[in-house]
């Protein structure tokens, strides 16, 4: 079994189609969803977790991008922008899955696992000095 | 507490130019006297760096724009929409930290964003980004123009000096929130029922905290405030040196605090940042390093100071510090603190900074490369910080609540 964290994006076109439920049925896996943003008449998006076989995957997202979908898995749809960041750690105690954490307690810098991050938005609202962002 | 110095600040400064200055930092030092012992160390050692970096609300600059033709005197004034403060001269303006920006609706939909106020317009001022100056005036023979508006950077102001009434407090408060919902503070969003907390110094970094008796630092000690040498120009405000003390002397709650100055034009923007508090407002965070001179072994030993050993009184900000019961919960060291989880009355709560012990740990090594290589000296004070002040509370009782 795998898992993969994608982040799709698709014209008005796709964002009509039951595409979630055909990775479900067609290809047997696994879907977390963790934000999505559909709207008529805009660009759309969605972040969500699939796990399944290794080649169900590979063929699911051969399908996604059958049906116009880009499909990127570089987990880029919360940015951590470690320039801006002054490792004060305010955030820490707010993300749920320590995506963000104290990587050295001895320097107290602060790393950003993105592949741990479920997208749920907390350290944008809590970061005082706007290191971390969405891209959507 | 007096003792004869065995080193002057003439000598350390000899050695500083000379580079043959040595150095540590606030960090550095607990080990290096542990293993060297004092009286050994007291001879080796110059100078010892301390810093710290966070959000210090009393904070702001005087800008100097120079005259228009026809001449203004301003009387009203914004800075990318954010009010400065007009009557001091015809074109001196004072940019305060926690203004906040014009049409911002603050609370109104709580709990608020304060994406931009006057630290956001400070941190650009020294970034030497473009803003927008607004001024307006009633007009007068001598100054006739009724408003003036463009853009501008610091490289077109006279003067942009930074003049912070109060920063580098001495310890803080450590916020928890025991009530049954989310509040929003200046020390950050806390959980309800006492699920987190978040303290606000260096620690054993921080600068008064390694000089408790305001033996080195005083009124006229030389700074480095965010890459510009500065000064501490007076004590800060709420200056309350009268506070509870360990057996070392370390205030075990806010105690001193410093007023410091330094021109902007010779800041780096990465030691000065704009500061959004959700549901509280704007500030400033600010890079601060102090250097202590080791004129004697009791200012070398209480430089030595460990996270361990520096305690801060944990506060319920949902109803004892807005109400001020004076009640403490408890106490807890920085080195719990530090760790990431704390004990409150028998619970394991998770912990969480303000202030960037990273950025404080950076700026003390800047500064201490900074003496070793000859281009920092240090300068006596010219006046000692009071040592036995309190701080009064205003006696008004305010009748209307949120």
């Amino acid at each position: 079994m795998e898992r993969r964290k994608l982040l799709l994006s698709f014209e008005k076109e796709a964002a009509e189609k039951a595409i979630v439920c055909e990775l479900v049925r067609r290809f047997d896996l696994g879907i977390n969803i963790f934000r999505a943003k559909i709207t008529p008449e805009e660009r759309g998006y969605m972040v969500l977790d699939v796990t399944g076989e290794s080649d169900a995957l590979r063929s699911g997202m051969a399908f996604l991008r059958s049906q116009n979908v880009e499909v990127d898995t570089s987990a880029k749809g919360v940015c951590w922008n470690e320039s801006l960041c002054t490792h004060c750690t305010s955030c820490v105690n707010h993300c749920p899955t320590r995506a963000l954490h104290v990587s050295d307690r001895g320097e107290m810098r602060m790393s950003f696992d993105s592949n741990e991050c479920v997208e749920c938005l907390a350290c944008i609202k809590v970061c005082p000095f706007g290191a971390c962002s969405s891209m959507f | 507490m007096e003792e004869a110095a065995v080193k002057s600040y003439e000598q350390i400064n000899e050695r500083i130019a000379a580079g043959k200055a040595v150095v540590l930092t606030a960090e550095e030092v607990s080990d290096y006297v542990e293993k060297k012992g004092l009286e050994n160390a007291v001879s080796e050692i110059d100078v010892v760096t301390t810093a710290t970096f966070g959000p210090m609300c009393s904070s702001g600059c005087f800008l100097n724009f120079g005259h228009t033709t026809p001449k203004i005197r301003m009387t009203e004034a914004w800075i990318d929409d954010v009010s400065a403060y007009a009557g001091i001269a015809a074109v001196d303006l004072y940019l305060g930290a926690t203004q906040i920006q014009r049409g911002d609706p603050a609370n109104l939909y709580f709990p608020g964003e304060f994406r931009y106020g006057g630290g956001h317009v400070i941190e650009r001022l020294v970034a030497g980004r473009e803003l927008e100056l607004l001024a307006r005036s009633y007009a007068t023979d001598d100054y006739p123009a009724r408003e003036v508006r463009g853009k501008f950077s610091i490289r077109d102001l006279n003067q942009a000096v930074m003049v912070n009434p109060r920063n580098c407090y001495q310890n803080y408060n450590v916020a928890i929130n025991c009530s049954e919902k989310t509040i929003y503070t200046y020390l950050g969003v806390l959980k309800p029922k006492m699920r987190n907390l978040a303290y606000c110094s260096a620690g054993q970094l921080s600068p008064l905290l390694n000089d408790p008796f305001y033996e080195t630092i005083g009124i006229g000690t030389s700074i480095w405030l965010a890459g510009a040498r500065g000064h501490v120009y007076a004590e800060g405000t709420q200056h309350g040196s009268l506070a509870e003390r360990d057996a070392n002397g370390v205030p075990m709650e806010g105690a001193g605090t410093l007023a410091l100055t330094a021109d902007m034009k010779k800041m780096r923007a990465e030691y000065v940042r704009g500061v959004s508090l959700k549901g509280y407002g704007v500030s400033l965070a600010l890079g601060v390093g102090v250097p202590i001179p080791i004129i004697n072994s009791q200012v070398l030993r209480r430089t030595t100071v460990r996270d361990r050993e520096i305690t801060a009184p944990v506060i319920d900000y949902s109803y004892d510090y807005p109400e001020k019961t004076g009640r403490i919960i408890t106490r807890l060291s920085y080195e719990e603190m530090k760790s990431g989880k704390a004990m409150v009355e028998g619970n394991s709560v998770e912990t969480c900074s303000v202030s960037s012990y990273a950025k404080a740990r950076e700026i003390a090594e800047i500064l201490k490369s900074e003496i070793v290589s000859g281009d920092f000296l240090l300068s006596k004070p010219t006046d000692s910080l009071p040592r036995e002040k309190k701080v009064s509370p205003l006696k008004v009782t305010p009748d209307v609540r949120r």
